[in-house]
């Protein structure tokens, strides 16, 4: 008897999974509207990349049950995405950088 | 997810449970399977290679001179007599959205040793991210008919076509071996494998509904980061 309690996991009620299913098809149908009213400059950016955090967040948190798991997992794993951020923030001045430099030689010209 | 018991092991919450989980000279992930841990290492690195991915698209695109070619004509759709643009790409990710959730629930289901509901809806997961391949293929030969090649493409940038056919290739390649795993377990799910705590292939682990959740990991990755490339890569 004991054997067979110790198997029983924990389950969430299906109303969540339910709702997270949910707000991700009304997330990514928003996502789609940006591009079907065809939004441009710093609206059109905000907005994919506020809907894309939120989904993104949606499935971690719910789907993949970070949100109930202990600290010692979630932070291993989130911390590593700071390094990712850093690496983007880098390739973003190189890319400035890459561009000035073409423009510079390809309509400029150097000597 | 679950409440975990450790004889003589206080369970803390918060950040002082995690120091002591991480001192505690014992395993780290307290009440975390094995494999649970392992499969979320392994997606921490695919995280990398990803990200690797989508930072040489960023930069690519960011400091080439030449107009990038418009995705929202590029990818989009000529049906019953009108342009819809990025149709295929909506479609494609509410296929994927779909299986995500039936995914899920078939996690759900699984603890609960629920048997043949968890096998129908990872049947379910599996027929869905067939489709997605399946339209995948057909976005592929489409746009190659049209002349996209990885050095050359009649849209613009010439780079456009290498980013797409890397990053989506890659995706498309961890959507089909999730559905090859997908199928195999559902029908382990389905044969009662995990209820018998029947052996696996190449394992002394004996099979257990952890394995549904370890799989549903790897799948909900897979729609993690195509969250992530129709941002970057369809709607940007």
């Amino acid at each position: 008897m004991s054997e067979i309690k110790k198997e029983q996991t924990t389950t969430h009620k299906i109303g969540i999974y339910l709702w997270i299913w949910g707000l991700l098809f009304v997330l990514s149908f928003f996502s789609y509207m940006v591009d079907w009213y065809q939004f441009q400059g710093l609206l059109r950016w905000s907005l994919i990349l506020l809907f894309m955090f939120l989904k993104a967040g949606l499935i971690m948190a719910f789907f993949m049950h970070l949100f109930w798991e202990r600290y010692a997992l979630v932070n291993v794993l989130l911390w590593p995405m700071t390094a990712i951020a850093c690496f983007v923030g880098l390739m973003v001045a190189e890319g400035k950088y890459t561009l000035f430099s073409r423009l510079f030689y390809f309509f400029v010209g150097g000597q | 997810m679950s409440d975990p018991k450790i004889e003589g092991y206080e369970f803390k919450p918060g950040y002082s449970g995690m120091a002591a989980d991480t001192a505690s000279d014992q395993t780290m992930f307290k009440g975390v399977h094995w494999g649970k841990a392992m499969m979320w290492i392994f997606l921490l690195s695919d995280t990398f290679i990803f990200s690797c991915f989508l930072i040489s698209y960023m930069k690519g695109r960011g400091s080439t001179t030449v107009e990038w070619p418009n995705a929202s004509e590029v990818f989009g759709l000529h049906v019953f007599g009108a342009d819809v643009p990025l149709l295929l790409i909506a479609i494609m990710t509410f296929v994927l959205i779909t299986s995500s959730g039936t995914m899920a629930l078939a996690v759900k289901y699984g603890y609960e040793k629920n048997r043949k509901m968890c096998g129908w809806l990872i049947l379910a997961t599996a027929l869905g991210g067939l489709t997605f391949v399946g339209m995948q293929a057909f976005e592929w030969s489409k746009l190659i008919h049209e002349g996209v090649r990885p050095w050359e493409n009649p849209f613009g940038a010439p780079q456009f076509g290498s980013f797409f056919f890397m990053i989506t290739g890659f995706h498309g390649t961890h959507v089909s071996i999730g559905v090859i795993f997908l199928f195999i377990y559902a029908y382990k799910t389905f044969a009662g494998h995990y209820d018998e705590r029947k052996r696996g292939w190449f394992t002394s682990m004996k099979g257990d509904y952890v394995e549904i959740e370890i799989l549903g990991l790897y799948w909900h990755f897979v729609d993690l980061v195509w969250v992530f490339i129709f941002a970057f890569f369809y709607l940007w």
